[in-house]
């Protein structure tokens, strides 16, 4: 039975909050190197290739690879990095002992292991020096392309994980599609339609007749209203070109 | 086992008691042992489109609980013999119908019955995912304005995902389009969505388009089923609805402006 705290004045107040428990997708970092200047350069590079992605937007630090090293993380510096690009450092994961101490100095959540260390242990050896040191987050599972061949309905979500989506069929006013990838639609686009969402900034989103809500490559993305009249029900794709959201008519 | 019918829509107020009521009463005037529930708990109108409201004793949360069998609860229509009202009840809520006490009803009622239409609260909440859970065919009643048409959708989304058959991973619900209150008069005049926009936006198998008329008002005011009202073009309209269901070739009507005459303007059609 929960105690009954006398309030003076109200005799039954208002719950002025919940406790309640969430679970969000959030981008993970992976550090690989402790040379906090290489990877600032190529941090900057990655935001560089998408800005909209990275703005205010909660990050994880995995240390799962330095684990064993001896060296400081720095993470003043790495904290310091991430702000300046827009990020915002939420915790940490998979560091020994003393780089958490050093990291709750920080004021950074220690986050728990989500028991996939050792798997990721043995995809490491396959990242290559020159990829820039981005928890990629498409090695979490294989990429799936997924095709659906029938109408997508307002309210409803599809989202194609590490792979391209295919729509055989209309896609209703108020659906949304989501892909890693690609988005092909050779029914009336209406809904809204996001590609690349992890950051691909090579998505292209691919449609028989433009009518869209929203279209969005790797976090640029452009509403109905600012697309231009002569573009709409027609044949076109939508890609990145230099950062800047184009709209091209096929064929 | 008898077919499940669901007479939905998400909006409010397009017209799908109506729609059950002439659907109901139209299979059982072909022969068909046929049962309108009302899965409207704590809103009933279906028994007042019927002209059955004086004679509800029992109703469906009665028998989802227990206390009283189907039969008791069952109403039989007095001019048509095969077929029966099975009311809502009036002082509950929609969580008094529980999936497993719906699905033991719609099971026993399978065995004596051809049909079994189910009217369908508005909104897509408990109520309405409970009377198109197990669905068989579904008629999706949508009137000629883009918030109609949208909410239409979003009820075909979830026919499709949250449905017995869906679930089960069975051949999913046939899904039909009944459009209501259809005004060739206004379309013309660009203030409607014509058939063929709604078409194009959802598209759906399209059964059937009932005329804007004032007889359904009258018939709904009388208890009547305004299907039984051969005279008025929403009746034949929900007449051509019926057959086409069953399988019938039955030209779409009622779909251009007519130019009426002083005596058809001053007495409706």
């Amino acid at each position: 039975m929960a105690v009954q705290i006398p309030t003076e004045g109200a005799t039954a107040a208002a719950p002025a909050f919940e406790l309640k428990a969430s679970s969000f997708t959030l981008p993970v970092i992976r550090l690989l190197s402790l040379d906090m200047d290489t990877v600032e350069t190529q941090l900057e590079a990655k935001v560089d290739q998408a800005p909209g992605f990275f703005r205010n937007t909660p990050v994880v630090i995995d240390l799962s690879e330095l684990a064993q090293e001896k060296g400081n993380v720095g993470f003043p510096h790495l904290v310091g990095l991430l702000r300046g690009l827009g990020m915002i450092p939420v915790g940490v994961r998979g560091g020994g002992a003393a780089q958490n101490d050093a990291a709750r100095a920080m004021e950074l959540a220690i986050l728990g292991d989500n028991g996939r260390s050792g798997r990721q242990h043995a995809e490491a050896p396959q990242q290559s020096g020159a990829e820039p040191p981005m928890g990629d987050t498409h090695g979490d599972h294989p990429p799936v392309s997924v095709l659906v061949d029938r109408p997508v309905r307002s309210g409803q979500r599809l989202y194609a994980a590490g792979g391209d989506l295919t729509i055989v069929g209309p896609v209703s006013s108020g659906a949304e599609l989501m892909a890693d990838g690609n988005i092909h639609v050779y029914g009336p686009l209406r809904g809204r339609v996001i590609a690349g969402l992890k950051g691909d900034i090579g998505a292209r989103i691919f449609c028989r007749s433009l009518e869209a809500e929203l279209v969005s490559v790797a976090g640029h993305y452009r509403v109905s209203e600012n697309i231009p009249t002569d573009l709409k029900r027609r044949s076109v794709q939508v890609f990145l070109d230099h950062e800047v959201l184009r709209i091209e008519p096929l064929g | 086992m008898a077919r499940i019918i669901v007479i939905t829509s998400g909006k409010g107020g397009v017209g799908k008691t109506t729609t059950a009521a002439a659907m109901a009463m139209g299979l059982a005037q072909r022969g068909h042992r046929t049962v309108v529930i009302d899965f409207d708990v704590g809103l009933r109108n279906l028994d007042l489109i019927m002209g059955c409201e004086r004679r509800v004793v029992f109703d469906f949360v009665n028998v989802i609980n227990g206390e009283a069998n189907l039969n008791q609860a069952l109403i039989r229509d007095k001019r048509c013999d095969s077929l029966y009202v099975l009311p809502a009840s009036q002082t509950r809520d929609k969580d008094a119908l529980t999936q497993e006490g719906v699905g033991q009803v719609l099971e026993e009622l399978g065995k004596g019955y051809d049909y079994i239409v189910c009217d369908s609260p508005a909104g897509i909440e408990h109520g309405a995912t409970m009377a198109m859970y197990f669905a068989d065919d579904a008629v999706v009643v949508t009137n000629p304005e883009v918030s109609s048409v949208r909410d239409s959708d979003r009820m075909l989304g979830i026919l499709a995902s949250k449905s017995r058959r869906a679930e089960a991973g069975e051949e999913p619900i046939k899904e039909h389009l009944l459009l209501t209150r259809y005004s060739a008069e206004r379309v013309q005049r660009g203030e409607m969505l014509s058939v063929e926009d709604v078409q194009e936006i959802l598209s759906l198998n399209l059964i059937g388009v009932i005329p804007e008329s004032q007889a359904v008002l009258n018939a709904s005011n009388a208890g009547i089923p305004v299907v039984l009202d051969t005279d008025s073009n929403a009746g034949k309209a929900y007449n051509d609805m019926v057959a086409r269901y069953l399988g019938g070739d039955v030209p779409m009507r009622f779909l251009d402006a007519e130019k009426k005459g002083i005596f058809s303007r001053l007495f409706g059609g």
